[in-house]
């Protein structure tokens, strides 16, 4: 719990997820946790370490391995009334359930006029880059994305996990928190007291004149990174963090890219069909006549993601993949200092 | 290692005179830097290097006239290479042409098929000698990840731009085709536009540059010059000037001369500025003369033409050209669409346009793609003149001052405002009796000129 210190901490992403869950149980009797392995084992990633003590088994619930089972109990307790936080071990496990999101979840407010509401937060981490081979490295937001009826929001630090997380569970629609396996021990300023995000809003989280690079997630890391880098060569790269991918918050990118004239995005999940080829067609409908080079994209390896140490670092998009991309688009239009 | 050619600098450009080298053999180069001055057809630009490196070449001399797309340097690493045959590396080559891109990390090569349906430059007055093929810098191939090569290969010989170049040239006025793209395969960027705009500031004050060093060289005459004359050298304008009239004397051309009675135009306009001097509008005679001028080559196609080699060209547009005297020289400033606008519309651009022209502010843009011109010095009580002709205008029109002068009208002697025109024409493009017809319609227009304002 936060002391009554002003001065923001610094914590890890995965404390300000456990925080902000206790806050919420703490809150509204209405939330209670569900899924597997959350209650006695405390989380295969320990987001929800000490909670079933505190709260017990009424509102911390662990369950068999079942997904589509867990997701449909939890989402009939939201339609009566209760406010459910489904943890789902890894995105690539919420494909078995993935009828009870998309077709249920999703649905079940439009499908019977406004009777029902669901509001229900699913949370589970994507991502790879920790050697756990193909079918548990997925990056598939793209798929829940797609979904009107779902809200999907992607933190990309310890105070937006805060926020996002609170304003999910407060929302009356079914939600889907994306966290990443790579950012539970990333660290970050967090502010005390009650944050809730507006969901549907991109941030520009560091201004720049010369070019805009989209991310979000973890992408977020590499690109600040990368910006701060070309700051020290003079160029000035304004950083957009998505947050929130459905709804999207087109007009912070294309006001962004209106007044720097060149874009670059960057994301972890595969090039086709993917957010950044989303954002590509936003850009191009919002910013056309502001557009000094073609948008590009930086994403990954359209294979299945290898065990193989080498070769997963290699099918994944690192820094220096977007820096080369910046600077093939600053080429692209002469750029000069 | 990569060779500069001579750039499409203006839309008549088909050479460009290599007037000074501003960058020597061995010097520094970044990429923008200016490394020589052009002289063209209708001003002095910069060339700029596309590439940053050393100076190797100069290929050709000052003073040299070079044909676009020729080289006339070379810029390489500092290494003295004797083997030029090595491709040179664009800046946007992707590195990752490998066949171990398969594994490599994904990103996505630029599709390069901008399709630029919108703003096809109509097949446009401009009438240098047809369209011959730019020698391009051959459009290379763009290594593409397997999954971007959509991008069909004729788009080579299209206008390829970027969205935000386009807007900035058509918001400064700029003709696409006088632009030169050093982006990715010939892209036109904003670097490009800028550019431009700033060639055209920079000749824009061609007209004030050399006032200054002549008068600084004035002042050596005595060195110099005869006692009996003073040697004024030439600017730019007046060089350029000299350059083209002394082309147009060559052109096969005859004159019509036609007298037109314009007490009823002389009334129209005083009845117009009356009406309008309320909103401070203020139409010339002149005015009235150029869209006349401009109804009549619409009724008159044949004579909204070029000669054009081996083709005429009849141009869509009709774009008409007013010669206007400045202190730096002669400047001939175009009213494009002259036959869609208003009366009132030609008088303001015209002042505007001659306001420019005699500040030196005039863009490029502003003086291309003319089809005909009028050169008016009624002014100056002239009665009448022959003009020479602008090529590659088949025709210009020159106007005398208007004068009472006696008439016999049944039976009866009355005073009559008359004008006399006359119609200089290039007889390539143009026979006796068609420029006859036309000039009587123009007579015919301007008499009854009701006629211009329906």
């Amino acid at each position: 719990m936060t002391d009554n210190g002003s001065e923001p901490r610094i914590i890890t992403y995965r404390q300000a997820l456990n925080e902000t869950l206790r806050a919420e149980l703490e809150r509204d009797e209405n939330v209670f946790l569900i899924g597997e392995e959350i209650g006695v084992f405390q989380g295969s990633y320990k987001i929800t370490a000490g909670l079933l003590e505190d709260f017990g088994p009424k509102r911390v619930r662990d369950t068999p391995i079942s997904e589509e089972g867990f997701v449909g109990a939890a989402i009939g307790a939201a339609m009566l009334g209760l406010r459910p936080v489904v943890e789902i071990m890894t995105l690539n496990f919420s494909l078995i359930a993935i009828d009870q999101i998309v077709n249920h979840a999703a649905k079940m407010h439009a499908m019977f006029g406004g009777q029902v509401k669901v509001p229900l937060v699913i949370r589970f981490p994507g991502g790879g880059g920790q050697q756990l081979a193909a079918t548990h490295s997925q990056n598939l937001e793209v798929w829940y994305a797609h979904i009107p009826g779902l809200k999907v929001l992607a933190p990309s630090t310890p105070a937006e996990a805060k926020s996002m997380l609170t304003a999910a569970i407060r929302d009356d629609d079914p939600v889907i928190l994306l966290e990443n396996l790579a950012l539970y021990n990333v660290k970050g300023e967090v502010p005390d007291g009650e944050q809730v995000a507006e969901i549907g809003k991109a941030a520009v989280v560091k201004t720049g004149t010369d070019l805009t690079v989209v991310s979000y997630s973890r992408g977020m890391v590499t690109a600040l990174q990368v910006a701060k880098e070309f700051e020290q060569e003079g160029v000035s790269i304004e950083v957009v963090d998505l947050r929130s991918l459905r709804p999207l918050d087109r007009e912070t990118i294309c006001a962004s890219v209106r007044k720097t004239s060149r874009a670059v995005i960057f994301e972890d999940d595969m090039l086709s069909y993917g957010i950044g080829a989303e954002i590509s067609a936003t850009i191009g409908e919002g910013a056309f006549d502001y557009l000094d080079a073609p948008v590009r994209r930086v994403a990954a390896s359209e294979v299945p993601l290898p065990y193989s140490k080498p070769l997963e670092t290699a099918a994944m998009p690192h820094a220096e993949d977007l820096s080369r991309v910046i600077r093939e688009t600053l080429d692209a239009t002469r750029f000069k200092k | 290692m990569s060779e500069v050619t001579m750039p499409r600098l203006s839309d008549t450009m088909e050479e460009g005179e290599l007037a000074k080298w501003v960058k020597q053999v061995g010097d520094v180069v970044e990429k923008g830097d200016v490394i020589a001055e052009i002289e063209t057809d209708k001003a002095t630009m910069d060339l700029e290097a596309f590439e940053s490196g050393v100076l190797q070449k100069h290929l050709v001399e000052e003073g040299t006239i070079v044909p676009i797309g020729q080289a006339v340097a070379v810029i390489g690493d500092g290494e003295p290479s004797e083997t030029e045959s090595e491709p040179d590396a664009k800046p946007d080559a992707e590195p990752e042409s490998d066949a171990a891109s398969e594994t490599e990390t994904e990103t996505e090569t630029e599709p390069e098929s901008e399709p630029e349906p919108e703003s096809e430059p109509e097949p446009e007055s401009e009438s240098e000698p047809e369209p011959e093929p730019e020698p391009e810098p051959e459009p290379e191939p763009e290594p593409e990840s397997a999954e971007a090569s959509a991008a069909p290969s004729s788009v080579a010989d299209k206008l390829r731009m970027s969205p935000l170049a386009r807007k900035l040239a058509h918001d400064n006025d700029l003709d696409l085709d006088s632009l030169t793209g050093t982006g990715p395969n010939g892209r036109i960027v904003r670097a490009d536009v800028d550019a431009a705009i700033s060639a055209m500031a920079d000749s824009g004050t061609t007209s004030e540059k050399p006032e200054k060093s002549s008068s600084s060289r004035s002042s050596s005459r005595s060195s110099t010059s005869d006692d009996d004359a003073e040697v004024i050298p030439l600017n730019k304008i007046r060089k350029v000037t000299a350059k083209r009239l002394t082309t147009s004397q060559e052109i096969p051309h005859f004159f019509l001369t036609n007298v037109v009675e314009v007490d009823r135009l002389m009334a129209l306009r005083a009845e117009v500025n009356d009406g309008l001097a309320e909103q401070g509008i203020k139409v010339s005679l002149n005015d009235f003369i150029v869209k006349a001028v401009a109804i009549a080559l619409r009724q008159h196609p044949e004579a909204n033409s070029s000669f054009n080699g081996d083709s005429l060209l009849r141009h869509r547009r009709v774009n008409v050209g007013i010669a206007v005297a400045t202190d730096a020289g002669l400047l001939v400033p175009v009213v494009a669409d002259a036959d869609r606008k208003t009366l009132s519309e030609i008088g303001a651009e015209i002042v505007a346009l001659a306001g420019k022209a005699r500040d030196g502010k005039l863009k490029l843009a502003e003086m291309s793609g003319g089809t005909f011109s009028v050169s008016n010095l009624g002014m100056f009580g002239i009665d009448e003149f022959t003009a020479m002709l602008n090529p590659p205008e088949a025709g210009i029109l020159a106007v005398g001052a208007a004068s009472p002068e006696p008439q016999l009208r049944d039976g009866e002697l009355v005073e009559v405002q008359k004008m006399k025109i006359t119609l200089t024409v290039d007889h390539r493009a143009l026979d006796g009796a068609t420029a006859a017809a036309f000039l009587r319609d123009l007579k015919g227009i301007l008499e009854q000129p009701l006629r211009i304002l329906v």
